[in-house]
């Protein structure tokens, strides 16, 4: 490809947070036609970039020129405007409009100046039709899961008559086949001239879909690559840094547990959610949930943590019967939930980085004691170095951080408990290399100190990298509980996962 | 931490110096302190004497706004404890019986607590909307204060009633010490204890905190609780400072005056974050006000519209957006700079 003017070019810009530098002197330009990728680690100022770009922050440095002109937008909508649309990693959309709302909320088609409701659907319908999707538009968004909303979101992108588009973590909620669909849809928008900033974390859907790719390392600009420059161990080695032996530190198959029996879930179920289930957790034992989207995954774990009620069924922990009506009561027997939903379901967002972190220790005390202040800050210190929390001042909000050191400073929040059993829903969706695999360790290491944990994820090798045994859900059934042992690949999973029987 | 608190405190103290500005250049003398008889006597102890009631309750909407709530029914709790109050007073032999006047306050504030507990029960166990489980209260409360009073005016004439809201002790009056010791007893509650925490967590992310383990029920049934027994302490103050109880009358369209000294104090209605020193100010700067109203002279008439526009101001004063508008466009340095401070502060992420 020769080289075209390019459509969008960023020089020198620079972002300041209290207490962060977000950005410094990063260039940055993006070329019509082309899937670009924008990689780095969490908090390597990715998502900053984008939002300087979209006007959502002003910028201290720096300048911004699109199609050869010097731009600085007011917000996303003037944006927007310019032909400029992003989809967010964490689908904004109002959840209570219908599906044709949101795609056409604030430009709704108008007929003497009231609007023609009518017309909306039948673009909306026509517009879901382009990218393959077949859903009642009049229905409120939040009938539709979240893949379905992120396509809704990148339908209303493109239709705006975008010129840049971006997205921003679109596939992290997203199954294979809706990730197909997804990269369809957009080697279409690219035939027609559209730039797309790609953000994601799987590197090999950046290698089947992208041109080139910028990186970013703690807020400063790596460089600039074709994406047929560099090798997939090079390109992790120049976003963390450092030469990766992480990852192929958890190689070989984990130690077999030896602890008895912690928790005995017997024909546990809740109607509409999940069929009852009968399930073995023992101490030390990790437990892979392996299953499609939508497959009963979150609702088992939540079941085990009180999060919802049972519907049927009985448990035992450490052979003693026990009823986990509420999350409290979970906890009190030492059962742990790292919620999949961080923003709904983990964050304090106007609380410091350490309020969140000493919530749920503070909330099984009771208000009547509380941790003192130098316990508190000990166990910050502890868990932000151990866990690599960035930035490492524990008082700013955590609304502040990114995204992976948000989950970070939660899954600190329930490893200070102590927990006997951990359930981690999804810990590693939306997080770099370098803390995936830090987690991962991290798992390995709590099982191997006698730490019960299950854990959820939609990547299967994840799952068999960690796992003593591996439960299979299919169609919010407990199909099979497969042994973690040298006949159980990927592929054999998948077949189970699909077939929804032993392979 | 310490350093973020002062910086969200600023404009509501500088709204607070303002207004006391205002008073010194039309009030002779307004900021002398005497003492006569062994009492302090002065413009600005009358501030904090009249003052006791609205920062009471104000504190007590503090903590239920932090949850993300309302409490509209304190009003009517002001009238129905003030009421209860006197009726039993009136009803002694000797009214001036220290033991019968303590039975009476004791009787009264334990309706108000349950009154705040029914308030919390609304909220949390049957989980009607804050605004409109208090809003049964406020109603039915008026009604219940004038069913006590049988819809007169009782009067009393009670010696230790009347030390609660007019009297003085160790040369204050009493009101601000009661006021000093329920706002030491809440910062104790909330930010040496725990308490404090727990709210904002709850207000911030309901969901989150139940999955973190909080009792968030108890949490909301305590501030409505506590909003309660506020209320009815005030109750007392204002119908003991007359020493009569109106149940028409008695802290009519005080909730709103409250919930406007939580906001001006730098709570946000929608939950969370927040700060008793900025709602006792927030309070202060309302009761400054209505002194103002009075001293520069306002005609009666007009005393509400004064009193809005000037409310409009200090709001329009303390949004980021407004301040940033209007000081980055006059390019002022003096009043730009602070502005554009606040400004990076508040940028989420």
């Amino acid at each position: 490809m020769a080289a075209p003017a390019p459509i969008l070019r960023m020089t020198g810009i620079g972002k300041q947070f209290p207490g962060v530098r977000a950005l410094d002197g990063v260039d940055f330009r993006l070329m019509p036609g082309e899937v670009h990728a924008l990689m780095g680690e969490n908090g390597a100022g990715k998502s900053t970039l984008i939002k300087v770009l979209t006007g959502v922050y002003g910028i201290d440095a720096g300048e911004i020129e699109l199609a050869g002109e010097k731009v600085a937008f007011s917000g996303p909508l003037a944006a927007q405007r310019a032909g400029i649309s992003t989809v967010y990693q964490e689908v904004n959309l109002c959840a209570n409009l219908s599906v044709a709302e949101n795609i056409f909320i604030g430009r709704e088609p108008r007929r003497l100046g009231r609007i023609h409701w009518k017309e909306m659907r039948r673009r909306a319908a026509a517009l879901l039709a382009g990218l393959d999707l077949d859903i009642d538009v009049s229905a409120p968004l939040s009938a539709y899961s979240l893949a379905v909303q992120q396509m809704v979101a990148i339908a209303r992108a493109v239709d705006v008559e975008a010129r840049v588009l971006i997205l921003d973590e679109p596939t992290s909620s997203l199954d294979a086949d809706e990730v197909a669909q997804l990269f369809r849809v957009m080697r279409r928008l690219k035939e027609q001239g559209i730039a797309i900033l790609f953000v994601s974390h799987f590197l090999d859907q950046i290698y089947e879909i992208a041109d080139r790719m910028t990186i970013l390392r703690n807020g400063a600009l790596v460089g600039e690559y074709h994406i047929s420059e560099l090798s997939q161990v090079e390109l992790v080695a120049k976003m963390i840094g450092r030469e990766i032996v992480e990852l192929e530190r958890l190689e070989g198959k984990p130690p077999a547990p030896s602890g008895g029996p912690l928790i005995e879930a017997e024909g546990l179920g809740r109607p509409g959610a999940i069929e009852p289930f009968s399930l073995t957790i023992r101490e030390g034992e990790v437990t892979g949930l392996a299953g499609l989207l939508g497959s009963g995954r979150t609702e088992l774990a939540r079941l085990l943590f009180g999060a919802d009620h049972a519907g049927s069924g009985s448990l035992r922990i450490k052979g003693a019967p026990a009823s986990l009506r509420t999350p409290r009561a979970a906890i009190a027997h030492g059962v742990a939930f790292c919620s999949e939903n961080r923003r709904a379901e983990g964050l304090i967002p106007d609380l410091s980085v350490r309020e969140n972190l000493v919530l749920a220790m503070q909330a099984r005390r009771g208000w009547t004691r509380p941790i003192p202040r130098r316990t508190q800050d000990e166990l910050v210190a502890k868990y932000v170095e151990a866990l690599g929390i960035r930035p490492a001042d524990p008082e700013i909000p955590i609304r502040n951080l990114s995204g992976g050191n948000q989950q970070k400073v939660l899954l600190a929040r329930w490893l200070i408990l102590e927990p006997r059993l951990l359930i981690l829903d999804e810990p590693t969706r939306g997080i770099d290399v370098g803390a995936k695999a830090e987690i991962q360790r991290l798992v390995a290491e709590l099982s191997d100190g006698g730490m019960a944990v299950l854990y959820v994820s939609a990547e299967l090798e994840e799952v068999l990298r960690l796992s003593h045994k591996v439960e299979v859900l299919r169609d919010r059934r407990l199909v099979a509980e497969l042994p973690n042992d040298e006949a159980l690949t990927t592929d054999a999973l998948m077949e189970a996962i699909a077939k929804g029987g032993r392979s | 931490m310490s350093a973020l608190l002062r910086h969200r405190l600023v404009w509501p103290a500088a709204v607070l110096a303002g207004l006391l500005l205002v008073n010194v250049i039309f009030t002779d003398g307004f900021l002398s302190v005497q003492i006569r008889d062994g009492h302090l006597y002065g413009s600005l102890i009358d501030i904090l004497r009249f003052g006791a009631p609205l920062i009471l309750v104000a504190l007590g909407m503090t903590l239920v706004i932090a949850t993300g709530g309302i409490d509209l029914s304190v009003g009517s709790v002001v009238a129905i404890s003030g009421a209860l109050a006197c009726l039993q007073i009136s009803g002694l032999g000797d009214q001036g019986s220290v033991g019968g006047v303590l039975a009476a306050v004791a009787v009264a504030l334990a309706l108000s607590l349950a009154l705040g507990v029914w308030n919390g029960l609304l909220v949390s166990a049957i989980g009607i909307q804050p605004i409109i489980a208090t809003l049964i209260l406020m109603v039915a409360g008026r009604g219940l204060a004038q069913l006590i009073t049988d819809g007169q005016i009782i009067t009393v004439n009670s010696a230790p009633y009347k030390l609660i809201g007019g009297g003085y002790w160790l040369t204050l009056p009493f009101g601000i010490i009661i006021v000093a010791a329920v706002l030491t007893l809440t910062a104790f509650l909330t930010r040496r204890l725990a308490l404090g925490l727990l709210i904002e967590a709850v207000g911030g992310n309901a969901e989150a905190s139940r999955l973190a383990g909080i009792r968030s029920r108890g949490v909301l049934i305590m501030v409505y609780t506590f909003a309660g027994l506020c209320a009815g302490i005030a109750g007392l103050m204002i119908s003991s400072n007359v020493s009569s109880a109106d149940g028409n009358n008695a802290g009519l369209w005080i909730e709103l005056d409250a919930i406007l000294a939580v906001v001006i104090g730098g709570t946000s209605l929608s939950g969370g974050r927040f700060s008793l020193a900025g709602t006792v100010l927030g309070a202060l700067i309302i009761q400054t006000l209505t002194t103002t109203i009075y001293s520069i002279g306002v005609p009666p008439e007009t005393t509400l519209l004064f009193k809005a526009l000037v409310v409009t101001i200090v709001c329009l004063l303390q949004s980021q957006a407004f301040r940033a508008k209007v000081f980055r466009r006059r390019a002022a340095p003096p009043a730009g700079r602070p502005a554009a401070e606040e400004k990076k502060v508040g940028v989420p992420a």
